[in-house]
């Protein structure tokens, strides 16, 4: 057990350095810009006084050094800044700039919900499907399988998307093609609204997971261990159930985590599709006005979300396969 | 409710109809090993095939145009479906057998032994070729060029809104649909066939020099491609697209540049762990030993000894590379910052056309019925209008997956 600690701690470590390395790269590329942040906020028609008083708002006159480290305390601290489009707002006489972290909040928890409700609809799918297509394996089934899961991961997303529209929300009106959500709604409502876009990515999610869970299966089926239970006797079901699945439970879990961890990219197409308001929406939007600390903070969020569930695949793969904790 | 009523009493009669098959076909063939030992699930299985069977026939047949005027546009998008999924088959399945009669000995022996959906690929990518190649010859109009009529719709019938001078219509603007897929298929694959090879290029002699040389080059590279790998790469990309857009501007060079050297730049990461990998496996080998002993230089080593046999897992992985630039590529540009306005490419062809979906919701309206029925089929043929620069992508990619997945089952032996 010492040793199992020792080596989620070790992970663990290794996670955060990557994270911290990533945070570097990610602020070096944003200061490399031409000019520079008080240029990018005003524009071509900027007088050299109002550049200087950004500059100093800001703190831009202050050594890269020392504003990576400022910039570093406010991630942690949750203190992500203000963003451009606010600080204009201000500039012309709006009133209550709302910092980014109040931007990304509710966003944030609106993503969370729709990978939620894809996990759930996704994740048993796909471990069934992929169960049975290994258990009938080269059968008519499974080559449908095969042939559908190919063509749905080779298709962009929004192409999904837009069937799903014409067929559930165009031709017959069952499910909103506009995820327009907003706070104090209520849950079966939400659901309901969120349900296209969820419907999207389990497409997506599904056949990937359903490969994986499938190859994971079949390259166990020639250990000699099966053979012998095959020669028992045992029925083809049960040989999956409690010999095979047991031990390709370590894949599977990661194959699961990965997937988890590939809904982040999807999530930002699909959500510019059903104008879903999530963070992949309002990073977009940033990207598109060129609003640099929100795109700052929403690219250090996805990079996290990313490296903490592929930290988690390996922890979880770590856990369930004992050999792989002592390695040769 | 009712409807989970009518799926569940569904259910139960399907789980009746798998019992009673598999005991029908016990007494039928005098208890023959193959109902004998069939289990309960298989039989389901086969009850199950063959209903959703007989329901997917009974739809083909509905009729297309209700009694009331109607149209039932599901059931037309159905059969072309159905009729696109044949025609295509068949169209592989003499692909086939003409690559099995003509060319030399190697390639009848290629064709021989591969599988339908491989030939569909082969001829889906040869037909996209010679389309990117001579856009410019088979375009009946230019690729931003603003003709006379608006919102006209497919299929050349003036019954329906459509226009024989744009056989696949014209978008809000006026641009002819035709011209801009096809002038798609040389901006759209050829920046994505440009960016793939640079990115090959690029992780490639990296990968290699790295499991060449070893020692403290090959610890920065592949820590620094670790970090690189540890963003989402759409996410990435997005985010240095957006600082592109300043340098764009400030140095004067189009957009477009920067995008095919940033997706160069992200995938050649995911190019350089594979060639690195590759590489590994074949520097230990006697041969590599030999020619080092000879006093070859590092860039015979490289190109000639390694490349070679590397040459097989490399081939696979261009494909598979080729798709995820072409996706992101595609993506890039739908959420509007990849490929930039004057040229035409699918990516941004679905964006603007998406618009048009809703047009067909016209039919499940109440007051459809008092609509005439040409009206109301060309508000449908319009909804399909994002679907073709979209079908476009999708075939092109499948068409590629479908060959990298017979290349890969065939250099690996892979039985099962």
């Amino acid at each position: 057990m010492r040793s199992l600690l020792k080596i989620v701690l070790q992970r663990l470590g290794l996670g955060i350095l990557t994270l911290f390395v990533v945070s570097i790269v990610i602020f070096v590329a944003v200061n490399s810009l031409p000019g520079d942040f008080a240029e990018a906020i005003l524009g071509q028609g900027a007088t050299p006084e109002s550049v200087a008083s950004i500059r100093r708002d800001l703190g831009l006159d202050q050594p890269l050094v020392v504003r990576y480290f400022d910039w570093l305390k406010g991630m942690l601290t949750l203190d992500l800044g203000t963003s451009f489009a606010q600080l204009n707002f201000a500039n012309f006489g709006g009133a209550g700039t709302t910092t980014v972290a109040e931007q990304i909040a509710p966003r944030l928890s609106n993503t969370m919900f729709l990978a939620t409700v894809t996990a759930c609809i996704a994740v048993p799918l796909a471990v069934i499907l992929g169960i049975l297509a290994a258990l009938y394996r080269n059968t008519a089934f499974d080559k449908a399988a095969n042939m559908f899961t190919l063509s749905s991961i080779s298709s962009p997303e929004f192409f999904m998307a837009y069937v799903l529209i014409l067929f559930l929300a165009v031709l017959n009106p069952i499910f909103p093609s506009l995820s327009n959500i907003f706070e104090g709604m209520a849950f079966s409502e939400r659901l309901e609204k969120s349900m296209l876009p969820a419907l999207t990515l389990t497409l997506v999610v599904t056949a990937h997971m359903m490969r994986m869970t499938r190859a994971a299966i079949i390259s166990l089926l020639a250990s000699p261990y099966i053979e012998m239970a095959r020669l028992k006797g045992l029925s083809p079901l049960r040989v999956i159930v409690k010999h095979a699945l047991p031990n390709a439970l370590a894949p599977i879990i990661n194959v699961v985590a990965l997937n988890l961890a590939y809904l982040i990219t999807g999530v930002v197409v699909v959500e510019v599709v059903f104008v879903y308001p999530g963070i992949g929406q309002l990073f977009v939007d940033s990207v598109k006005i060129r609003d640099i600390p929100v795109v700052q903070a929403c690219c250090l969020i996805f990079a996290a979300a990313y490296i903490l569930l592929n930290l988690t695949a390996d922890i979880l793969s770590i856990i369930s396969n004992p050999r792989l904790r002592h390695p040769k | 409710m009712s409807g989970l009523m009518w799926v569940a009493a569904l259910f139960a009669v399907l789980l009746v109809g798998g019992y009673v098959f598999r005991l029908a076909g016990q007494k039928i063939t005098s208890n023959s090993p193959k109902y004998r030992d069939m289990s309960f699930g298989v039989a389901f299985g086969y009850v199950l095939g063959a209903a959703l069977l007989i329901l997917a026939v009974y739809y083909y047949f509905q009729p297309v145009v209700r009694e009331d005027g109607v149209p039932n546009a599901s059931v037309m998008f159905f059969r072309w479906a159905v009729q696109a999924f044949i025609i295509g088959s068949i169209a592989a399945f003499l692909f086939r057998l003409l690559g099995r009669t003509i060319g030399t000995a190697g390639s009848r022996k290629l064709f021989r032994s591969m599988p339908l959906t491989a030939a569909f690929g082969i001829l889906v990518i040869f037909i996209y070729a010679v389309f990117a190649i001579f856009a410019g010859a088979i375009a009946p109009y230019g690729q931003s060029e603003i003709l006379g009529a608006a919102n006209v719709v497919a299929g050349s019938d003036p019954a329906f809104g459509g226009n024989p001078e744009y056989p696949l219509g014209t978008d809000q603007i006026g641009r002819d649909i035709l011209s801009r897929l096809v002038y798609g298929a040389q901006n759209t694959v050829g920046i994505a066939f440009i960016t793939t090879c640079l990115a090959f290029f690029l992780g490639g002699s990296l990968g290699f020099l790295a499991a060449t040389l070893q020692g403290w080059l090959d610890q920065l590279l592949s820590r620094s491609v670790d970090v690189l790998m540890a963003i989402p790469s759409l996410i990435f990309a997005l985010l240095l697209m957006t600082l592109a857009s300043f340098w764009a501007e400030s140095l004067g060079v189009p957009l477009t540049i920067f995008m095919v050297l940033i997706i160069a730049l992200i995938d050649s990461t995911r190019v350089f762990r594979l060639a690195r990998a590759v590489g590994l496996n074949i520097v230990v080998m006697d041969y590599i030993e030999a020619a080092k002993l000879r006093g070859e230089g590092l860039g015979y080593l490289v190109f000639k000894e390694i490349l070679p046999n590397a040459m097989a897992p490399l081939l696979a992985e261009f494909g598979l590379r080729f798709c995820f630039v072409f996706l992101t590529i595609a993506a890039l540009s739908f959420l509007g910052v990849g490929i930039q306005p004057p040229l035409a490419d699918w990516g941004t062809m679905v964006r603007d056309l998406a618009p048009f979906i809703s047009s067909a919701s016209i039919v499940s309206q109440d007051y459809a019925e008092n609509l005439p029925t040409e009206l109301l089929l060309g508000e449908v043929y319009k909804s399909l209008f994002p679907f073709f620069p979209a079908i476009a992508i999708a075939l092109l990619t499948v068409a590629v997956n479908f060959v990298v997945d017979w290349m890969l089952h065939k250099t690996s032996g892979l039985k099962e």
